[in-house]
């Protein structure tokens, strides 16, 4: 391609003149989504990092003071909350993006069969990753959870098992299930993409040679899909770790700190303690937790796909 | 990096299932189904019938029995309680939606095909970085920029506009468009580019004319997961907005505590907030997870 062929044709001089004499059509494509994406997401990440090392409450506006890095330290040290919403943040996570993964392996292999209505069976299995998250919450909190008329607790007392309120007694618990709930169809749209690059002539070839259904899965279904595996878990993690909408519509954090996580603490400190320098220190925190997150699961990403 | 999966048309899986699993499949998927198919029940109901158990959820017309005296399971269909959301100004709020969703679809297009062209035919020379500087602006947690947003909007007095959430929901589903469009550039035939380009044909007359007209499903699936997104957006909504902006998931928190306890009302204004994006995500469905993975499954 023409353009190609021009935007390699270096030119040593000073930067901007470089920039400018380099310019391609492709820089022209690109550039008005990457200014884009940069004015609304890095630099805004930048100012966050600026207010953090600002006492600021937004309720005394005229007072903002250089503060260094006080609110690092009133975090870690004195913020009574915080261990706790760390501590919910990893179960929370960790949690649901095992407990969907699980699900989600479940509902793919009963997907990648053939049987009347697969269609059907696979399109009701989605349905629950595409409502609107805080109407999920609600349906959940109430119709199902509620502890008089709740469908889960009406079945419960059904077999015998005594009434709970799930919200009020096992807060995490019960978000992890609705989040659960709203994640194993993503992960069975996953695996169920990874069960079908794998040929049918293999599984049917080992089962011809009399191998059982689990030494099947265990030996041929599981090591095909440790990459899909992996990506699941990656995206999972980074989605579930921002997970706001499902604590805010059932126990808004509560009872007491049980079921706050960080996000939904940065949410309280902004919006109702209104502390800048302070919300601002606990979003680059979770900036920082996800990049290493992030950083740790391409790596397993990486390990895992070179030894394949 | 791209992990391709065989997409046969005659749909693939293992010839035959034992009647147990499909007996299993049904059975779980209506397990996890029940919670929708209850909140759309419940939706038709009075209030009085909405609290009955053992739970109903089969409408039975014509019947005009009080909720206890009704046959098992079944419960007699009213419209009353979407008339009652309706009066209570529901329709704005899925205006505001709409002009959001359609509005950040459309700024999204405009960036993100010239974009993802540039990047699927590699016409800079660091494409591969560029499109992992997109995909860290995606893992980027919201609650890490929120506070200076909030104040710079508020500075240019955009809070509670609908201008705020049309910024944030761009950002939002670029990153996720240009990783998906690229993917479907991509299985275009370089010979179809080379040849446009022999004709004379410049850079815009080639995406209009020629590549868009090629990917159409694919340009429709990715701007239909943007929408998904955008119309469940509860975070951004919360923050920025408070009344004149505020978009559907705005309505439900008048739910979450002092009407929490009219379920059917929850229940009307819960099913006309989620129809049209489960509509939208089964006619999707086929394109759902490659918009999920980035354009990485396919």
């Amino acid at each position: 391609m023409a353009t190609m062929t021009l935007a390699r044709r270096r030119v040593p001089a000073l930067p901007l003149v470089a920039a400018l004499s380099n310019w391609s059509t492709g820089k022209t494509l690109v550039a008005p989504a990457v200014i884009y994406a940069v004015i609304v997401t890095q630099l805004p990440f930048v100012v966050t990092v600026w207010y953090s090392l600002l006492r600021w409450n937004l309720l005394r506006p005229d007072n903002i003071q250089f503060a260094g890095l006080d609110n690092y330290l009133f975090v870690i040290t004195a913020d009574p909350i915080f261990p706790f919403a760390l501590i919910n943040t990893l179960i929370l996570t960790v949690g649901s993006v095992i407990a969907s993964l699980v699900f989600g392996m479940l509902f793919a292999e009963l997907v990648n069969h053939r049987y009347p209505g697969r269609g059907i069976v696979r399109t009701m299995f989605i349905t629950p990753f595409l409502i609107m998250p805080v109407v999920s919450a609600l349906t959940w909190k109430n119709m199902m959870l509620n502890p008089v008329f709740g469908v889960v607790d009406y079945l419960m007392q059904l077999v015998g098992l005594p009434a709970v309120d799930w919200l009020a007694q096992f807060p995490l618990a019960a978000i992890m299930g609705i989040v659960v709930w709203r994640w194993a169809p993503f992960m069975m749209l996953i695996l169920l993409a990874g069960m079908q690059s794998l040929s049918d002539e293999i599984r049917e070839a080992a089962r011809v040679d009399g191998v059982t259904g689990i030494q099947e899965f265990s030996y041929i279904v599981l090591p095909h899909l440790s990459r899909f595996i992996q990506l699941g878990a990656l995206l999972g993690s980074v989605y579930i770790v921002q997970e706001f909408d499902s604590i805010y519509m059932t126990t808004q954090g509560g009872p007491g700190t049980s079921s706050t996580n960080l996000p939904f603490l940065i949410y309280q400190i902004a919006f109702a303690k209104k502390d800048v320098g302070e919300a601002s220190a606990l979003g680059v925190m979770v900036v920082i937790l996800t990049i290493i997150a992030v950083q740790y699961l391409l790596k397993v990403l990486a390990r895992l796909a070179e030894g394949d | 990096m791209a992990i391709r999966a065989i997409a046969r048309s005659a749909g693939p899986g293992i010839e035959r299932a034992p009647i147990g699993i499909a007996i299993a499949a049904w059975v779980i998927a209506l397990l996890g189904f029940f919670p929708v198919l209850y909140l759309v029940a419940t939706s038709l109901k009075t209030e009085a019938a909405a609290v009955v158990l053992p739970p109903t959820f089969i409408p039975l017309p014509g019947v005009n029995a009080a909720p206890t005296e009704m046959p098992p399971f079944t419960f007699a269909p009213t419209f009353e309680q979407y008339q009652t959301i309706l009066e209570r100004g529901f329709g704005p709020f899925v205006g505001r939606s709409l002009v959001v969703v359609v509005g950040s679809s459309i700024l999204v297009l405009l960036l993100s095909v010239p974009c993802a062209y540039a990047l699927a035919f590699r016409m800079i020379e660091g494409w591969r970085d560029t499109l992992f500087f997109f995909i860290s602006t995606k893992f980027l947690p919201p609650v890490g920029i929120i506070v200076p947003i909030f104040i710079i909007f508020n500075n240019l007095q955009l809070l509670d506009n609908i201008t705020a959430l049309l910024i944030m929901y761009t950002t939002m589903n670029l990153p996720i468009a240009i990783w998906m469009l690229r993917s479907f550039f991509e299985e275009i035939p370089s010979d179809v580019i080379q040849a446009a380009e022999v004709d004379g044909a410049n850079v815009a007359t080639l995406i209009t004319r020629i590549i868009l007209p090629m990917v159409t499903p694919g340009l429709t699936a990715t701007m239909f997961i943007g929408a998904i997104f955008a119309w469940n957006e509860f975070f951004f909504a919360v923050s920025l907005t408070a009344t004149k902006a505020a978009t559907v998931p705005m309505f439900m928190i008048g739910f979450v505590t002092s009407e929490g306890l009219f379920w059917a009302k929850l229940a009307a204004a819960g099913t006309m907030a989620m129809l049209p994006v489960v509509i939208a995500g089964w006619v999707a469905q086929r394109q759902l997870v490659r918009g999920l993975s980035l354009g990485a499954v396919k």
